[in-house]
């Protein structure tokens, strides 16, 4: 009956449960909304600098991270690979050879990043083999390379034209060769559309005279959130003095550090929002202590303990809150779901001037269930804070003096 | 009779305003068990007060009360609100039902707070409501029931705790004649029938005609106590 009670009590003024009901509705709708755009961006952008192009996990020569050049690098041997494999949560190890090279095609040159991949397993980590536009991708031991389409555009080469590469190999040798073009791929992110070239990792070791060397192995995990915990562990399993092994925090710290700035940001925006709609509970709440006096008053007097009475206001504010976030989510869910299979797109203009930061010209959402979760305990906590007035009212009430006309 | 309820010596001071008032002022009064009471006296007199203060709604600035030799003064107010649901029913001149709830609902509810059985709650809530001419009127709400109906519900809730007694503030003041003479009969039978004690504040001559004792008050104290 006590629930029986709150639930009609609720109800005694419509309107007014209403309108609180509705708020609370629409606040978790618009920071449902702005959360969902924020987190889908960080997503988006951590997904384009990681899962398709970093890796959540590295391994490289101890040293390599801050000296990237190709004496830095490794053998891969049996040990490494076997501890690497068997590590529980890692799916994929992905070796590479990265360096630099002049790029060169009839009267054009262009500095170019050059990554010797196991094409196979780099299609599985960063699903290159998407995103060529023309042409075909790399077989194991290809000779040739695919280059990115704005490198491709700038140096004017076609599918089947050869290109010069001009670098320097592994302890000082000269690197120069001749490598026909099998395919074009357009990447989201302008730096690696306009500099970077994919060729096989034996075709690179030949290239840079480093036979069996790699500089990483990028590594695909099953889930992001568990890439502290491979990183000490594959930490114990291997000489420090040796090896370092970074995980995708410290691969990019700019990305880390611009999306926390963000996310800050966000979060004042959101506590703004909350401020508002509390307000708006608190006026509720008011109310319904100030003008039920009388009756919590009799409810006292013919018997009911305080912490009843106390509890039924709370169960009352509990019944509108859930509601409201109930109705929040109901509203949110297909609404983000939408968003999320369409992205919004940036109109032509102002998609090329955002790609030129590297940025994705869209407006990415995220169905990640922490931004349904964050709305709801924000809305309780603040319910729960509120819900200390009428309680206190109720506390502090003396019967007497409340059921005097 | 045994001696129900005993105030001695009780007082009220209100400080209010810059001179104190004596709602209450050096007051004892005993009512025996089964007594059908009605406290008179014009507005201000202390009526109110001193129902307040034998029903435990208010502590006296001085005195003791005792109810069937329990001192209630010195209760805290958790045990004062369980004192008052075992054994004080009340009836409030605005009926004070709980809107929300049904007829039958607001005379459960006092047995919900006494944990009772949801049957047994349900069966005597039933009788009750019979019993005051009401069966008819069970799943009504308050805002659908005449005064003179609400206030029988009201007496039916104040019953429903199996009460020593009940207070009674001013029950017929909101009522017309009819209404007052169908309550003052109900709660006259059921004072013969079951010898539950009723205490009146009124000024309402019909109810002061049925009662069995009447008490009059003046500036807080006890002018006249005359037993039929």
């Amino acid at each position: 009956m006590f629930f029986t009670l709150a639930w009609r009590n609720t109800w005694r003024n419509k309107r007014r449960s209403l309108i609180t009901v509705l708020s609370i509705t629409f606040a978790v709708l618009l920071a449902c909304v702005m959360r969902s755009l924020q987190i889908g961006s960080y997503e988006r952008m951590i997904d384009n600098s990681v899962r398709f192009y970093t890796g959540y996990i590295q391994i490289h020569k101890n040293g390599y991270w801050d000296d990237k050049v190709i004496d830095n690098s490794f053998k891969y041997d049996t040990s490494l690979q076997r501890t690497v494999t068997t590590m529980h949560g890692v799916k994929l190890d992905v070796p590479r050879l990265e360096s630099f090279a002049l790029t060169s095609f009839r009267s054009q040159t262009k500095g170019a990043m050059v990554m010797g991949v196991d094409p196979q397993r780099e299609n599985k980590l960063t699903n290159v083999k998407e995103k060529i536009v023309r042409g075909r991708f790399l077989q194991e031991d290809d000779e040739g390379i695919l280059l990115g389409e704005g490198l491709a555009g700038y140096l004017k080469v076609q599918i089947g034209d050869t290109v010069t590469l001009l670098s320097q190999g592994f302890h000082g040798a000269n690197a120069a060769g001749l490598f026909a073009v099998r395919g074009i791929i357009r990447f989201a992110l302008p730096q690696q559309n306009n500099q970077l070239i994919y060729m096989s990792l034996p075709r690179a070791q030949w290239f840079y005279a480093a036979p069996e060397l790699i500089t990483s192995i990028a590594l695909l995990i099953d889930k992001p959130a568990h890439t502290t915990r491979i990183v000490s562990l594959l930490k114990s399993k291997t000489d420090s003095n040796q090896i370092e092994i970074m995980g995708w925090r410290d691969l990019v710290p700019e990305l880390v550090q611009s999306i926390e700035l963000d996310n800050l940001s966000g979060k004042v925006m959101l506590w703004v929002l909350y401020l508002v709609i509390g307000f708006g509970m608190f006026g509720t709440f008011l109310m319904m202590a100030a003008e039920r006096q009388y009756e919590f008053g009799v409810m006292l007097a013919v018997g009911m303990r305080r912490i009843r009475l106390q509890a039924v206001v709370f169960l009352e504010i509990s019944l509108m809150t859930v509601l409201g976030v109930l109705l929040g989510i109901t509203v949110s869910l297909p609404i983000l779901t939408y968003f999320y299979y369409n992205p919004i797109r940036y109109d032509e203009e102002a998609a090329k001037a955002i790609e030129s930061f590297g940025v994705e010209a869209i407006y990415p959402f995220s169905l990640d269930p922490v931004i349904f979760t964050n709305q709801a305990y924000a809305i309780f906590i603040m319910a729960i804070v509120l819900s200390a007035y009428p309680i206190w009212t109720i506390y502090k009430m003396k019967v007497v003096e409340s059921m005097r006309p | 009779m045994a001696t129900l309820i005993e105030a001695t010596g009780i007082s009220k001071v209100y400080h209010k305003t810059t001179v104190p008032v004596h709602a209450v002022n050096n007051m004892d009064l005993t009512i025996e068990e089964g007594e059908f009471t009605a406290i008179v006296g014009p507005s201000g007199c202390g009526k109110t007060t001193l129902l307040n203060i034998l029903g435990g709604l208010d502590y006296p600035s001085s005195g003791k009360v005792e109810i069937a030799g329990v001192d209630i003064t010195d209760m805290k107010d958790r045990d004062l609100i369980d004192f008052r649901l075992s054994n004080i029913g009340f009836v409030f001149q605005a009926y004070n039902l709980i809107p929300v709830l049904t007829a039958v609902e607001n005379v459960e509810f006092i047995m919900l707070l006494q944990k009772k059985g949801k049957k047994e709650r349900e069966v005597r809530a039933r009788e009750l409501l019979i019993q005051m001419s009401m069966g008819d009127k069970l799943d009504s709400r308050p805002g659908e029931l005449a005064g003179g109906q609400q206030q029988r519900v009201a007496v039916a809730r104040a019953l429903a705790s199996k009460p020593r007694f009940i207070l009674a503030d001013e029950p017929t003041a909101n009522l017309d004649s009819a209404s007052t003479e169908n309550l003052l009969n109900l709660m006259s039978q059921i004072n013969t029938e079951q010898h539950t004690t009723f205490v009146f504040s009124t000024h309402d001559q019909r109810v002061m005609d049925k009662a069995k004792r009447l008490v009059t008050l003046q500036d807080g104290a006890i002018i006249s106590d005359t037993r039929r």
